[in-house]
């Protein structure tokens, strides 16, 4: 049988549908979490100074390179345009202390490392994007606390010097907490309201991209609104850091005692990484948990584990181990926080 | 306002043809009417090379139960008997009619009093004039119709969700044919002896919903559903949901919760039997999307090549890459335009390269939760999408891989564009359900 209909038949493509898809893609995600870190960027390198951005560029600049080493190394395809390379760098970068760009004692090798262990290591041997078990940018961050430990404790004072490459050290706030106390964290920033709103705005000791808070939290809330992220990690994260630090991280200013609700929610919930983990490293899909039931767990787990360290552990702050630990569990949280299909009934169950 | 949990929201495109009047199409010159029409066994030639038919003329009968007759949509004379590609590339036998455009019909036996027919006899000329579901599924009506004795029905429900992007067909049976679709839904009712029936129709159609609203004021027992519109808000199960806060278990039927549902032009096709005696020849095809030159709503007979309508809608506009036939979400992309027109076609729609989404290049899975948020019936797509694509079929089984209808809300929403329906469907043809 002939064709029925002899038409110039253009060459119609066959695939399965659907035929058409959102407009969404890995690489507009990558690049639209960037932009939601760029406020809390912009606060680090105004009170850390040009350090600060040449501590994240270099980040940024070898994360990129790295991700397309590997990639040549291993033969696979070289996805560095998707974007995650440089948001993996740039939340690196944002997690380091501006005193790493330190030419005596050289320290410039130390942030590349870490790139290195972020990409290469966490996320490339693992299979590339989609298959790391953990966060890349802490991986890396915990490989130079545990290498580094000095360099990646000493932490400038946010002087907004903006030429100025001459920097005092001090310790972060959280550190001031841990070590001495609640009076002698009121008497460096004057009053309790000063401290919050240094913490707000970001003009307090700590990692380049963490000390704002403020400015982070704009960049969630863009992240919310845009529908990137949702609430259930950031949320119980954030929320079970306050209730656990109000009920058992205050401590009696004369014995050194634990004094139960006595602790200071607000500067806790505004302290460390905790607003930069919850909003944009706890949330991370690839190393988090798919369902929204195991996303709670996931969040009060982060919470959970962030204040225990912060209150009991040796370090003084703990978002990042929170995170890390997690990770481990999302696939368990995943497994056991079963979801109920459309019409389930238990007496129905297959 | 009423609806279900997930779904997605894609670009309606409903206003390229929404407004458009449903046109007779003048008949092609031959016509393919393939006998496997319908889900279940094809029907058996009834007519041998060089036999004369009119317009109703079976040449088709039904094998078995789950069947259908099919009919000559065209007067005139068969010259072949051949396989011919059905939208999905498979090759189906079909009877070629060459039409003499005479326009003939076979007697036709009208039935003014219809209402007071016995169910079973209505439920004949439904099974007679070979009529099925005509959403697409095409599951053959007279069997929907007879539901075991265990399985009560109490409600009829009529999907006028139409949630497919592009398509207009059953909006615009609903707004130019509002009377006749409710006598549809007054017949069904009394061939399952139900009391009540429900019209959902979704709330991006206001002209349908007040065309209804008026057409079944005078019956109480029928009440018009206003859906929030939403993909997939016209798959049964969602809007049996919707409209009776009934959930269908996985795996069961709409009858294991006492609804039958049935499509808009199929209750009217069940009109047309029932009140005229007509048989299903010729239905309501959307043929639309950007890449065509005049979009519109045809009544075409079944049997009539894709390529017919397309001429007849001004043809393509340039740079056609894709032709489909369905809807955007559900539909088979064809490779030829023999594709015939049959019961199930309820649209053409034409993709232009511009703007195009081109499968293949896909990322791997990041397990956003995007997929987990709009699967309608409550699954883990990116996962099982994962597992499928290792071979962990059995795997995927058990994470409901056969209670997934294949809507591709998934495969829409999904940031690697992941081929998840293309997946999923592998999957089901690799272990048993």
């Amino acid at each position: 049988m002939a064709v029925m209909n002899e038409k110039e038949h253009a060459r119609l493509i066959v695939s399965v549908s659907p035929h058409i898809r959102s407009d969404v893609s890995v690489s507009r995600i990558m690049w639209t979490v960037s932009i939601a870190l760029f406020p809390a960027l912009l606060m680090g390198v105004y009170f850390f100074g040009p350090r600060a951005l040449f501590i994240v560029a270099t980040c940024i600049v070898s994360s990129v390179f790295f991700e397309y080493l590997t990639a040549k190394v291993m033969g696979r395809p070289v996805t560095i345009n998707d974007g995650s390379a440089f948001l993996t760098g740039l939340l690196l970068g944002m997690n380091l202390p501006s005193s790493l760009w330190s030419f005596s004692p050289f320290l410039i090798h130390v942030p590349i490392i870490g790139s290195f262990v972020a990409v290469a290591i966490t996320k490339m041997l693992f299979g590339g994007l989609g298959y790391n078990i953990f966060n890349p940018a802490l991986i890396g961050r915990a490989f130079l606390l545990i290498s580094w430990p000095r360099a990646m404790t000493i932490f400038y004072k946010p002087t907004a010097a903006f030429l100025g490459f001459d920097a005092q050290t001090t310790a972060t706030p959280l550190g001031i907490l841990k070590e001495d106390g609640m009076n002698k964290l009121i008497e460096v920033f004057g009053t309790k309201s000063n401290l919050y709103l240094m913490k707000l705005i970001g003009q307090n000791a700590g990692s380049i991209g963490e000390t704002s808070a403020l400015a982070l939290l704009i960049g969630g809330l863009y992240l919310l609104a845009k529908r990137y992220i949702t609430w259930h990690i950031p949320v119980t994260f954030i929320a079970t850091v306050a209730v656990v630090t109000w009920i058992f991280g205050g401590t009696d200013p004369a014995t050194g005692k634990m004094v139960l609700f006595a602790g200071d929610p607000l500067l806790n919930v505004l302290s460390g990484g905790l607003m930069l983990g919850a909003f944009f490293m706890a949330t991370d899909y690839v190393t988090g948990p798919t369902l929204r039931n195991a996303q709670i767990l996931f969040g009060i787990g982060c919470g959970l584990i962030t204040s225990l360290i912060r209150i009991k552990g040796g370090f003084p702050e703990g978002v990042m181990f929170a995170i890390l630990l997690m990770n481990c569990f999302a696939p368990l949280l995943d497994r056991y926080v079963k979801r109920k299909p459309f019409g389930f009934r238990k007496e129905a169950a297959r | 306002m009423p609806t279900f949990v997930g779904g997605i929201h894609p670009p309606e495109k409903k206003e390229l043809s929404e407004k458009k009047q449903i046109t007779p199409l003048k008949p092609p010159a031959r016509v393919i009417i393939q006998l496997r029409q319908h889900l279940g066994a094809p029907a058996k030639a009834a007519v041998s090379i060089g036999d004369e038919v009119k317009i109703g003329t079976v040449v088709g009968t039904p094998e078995g139960f789950v069947s259908a007759p099919v009919h000559a949509s065209v007067s005139g004379k068969v010259i072949a008997l051949a396989e011919f590609p059905t939208a999905m590339g498979r090759m189906v036998e079909s009877v070629v009619i060459e039409n003499d455009g005479k326009e003939e019909w076979v007697p036709l036996k009208e039935s003014p009093d219809y209402m007071d027919l016995p169910p079973e006899e209505l439920k004949e000329k439904i099974k007679a004039a070979g009529i099925v579901g005509m959403g697409g599924a095409t599951f053959p009506t007279a069997v929907k119709l007879s539901p075991p004795k265990e399985k009560p029905i109490d409600i009829v429900i009529l999907n006028g969700a139409e949630c497919e992007p592009y398509l207009t067909a059953d909006h615009r049976l609903m707004v130019e044919k509002p009377a006749e679709v409710v006598e549809g839904l007054r017949i069904l009712m009394k061939v399952l002896g139900v009391k009540k029936g429900v019209i959902g129709i979704e709330d991006n159609k206001p002209d349908a919903i007040e065309a209804i609203r008026k057409a079944s004021a005078r019956y109480p027992e029928i009440e018009v559903c206003v859906p929030h519109v939403k993909y997939p808000q016209g798959a049964e199960k969602m809007l049996i949901k919707a409209a009776t806060g009934r959930e269908v278990p996985p795996r069961a039927l709409p009858m294991d919760v006492g609804v039958v549902v049935q499509n808009i032009g199929t209750t009217y096709a069940i009109y047309e039997a029932v009140r005229y005696g007509k048989p299903l020849v010729e239905r309501v095809v959307t043929v639309t999307g950007e890449g065509i030159k005049e979009p519109g709503n045809l009544l075409a007979r079944i049997g009539t090549p894709l390529s017919y309508l397309i001429d007849a809608c001004g043809g393509f506009s340039n740079g056609t890459a894709k032709v489909v036939a369905g809807g955007p979400m559900m539909g088979f992309a064809v490779g030829t335009l023999d594709v015939p027109v049959t019961k199930g076609t309820s649209g053409v729609l034409v993709l232009p390269d511009e703007g195009l989404f081109h499968a293949g290049d896909y990322k791997p899975c990041i397990r956003c939760s995007r997929c987990v948020d709009v699967c309608p019936m409550g699954l883990t797509p990116g996962v099982m999408s994962v597992l499928i694509e290792k071979g962990h079929y059995e795997e995927a089984k058990a994470l409901g891989l056969f209670d997934c209808f294949e809507c591709g809300s998934c495969a829409f929403v999904c940031p690697s564009k992941r081929p998840v329906v293309q997946l999923v469907r592998l999957a089901k043809s690799m272990v048993k359900p």
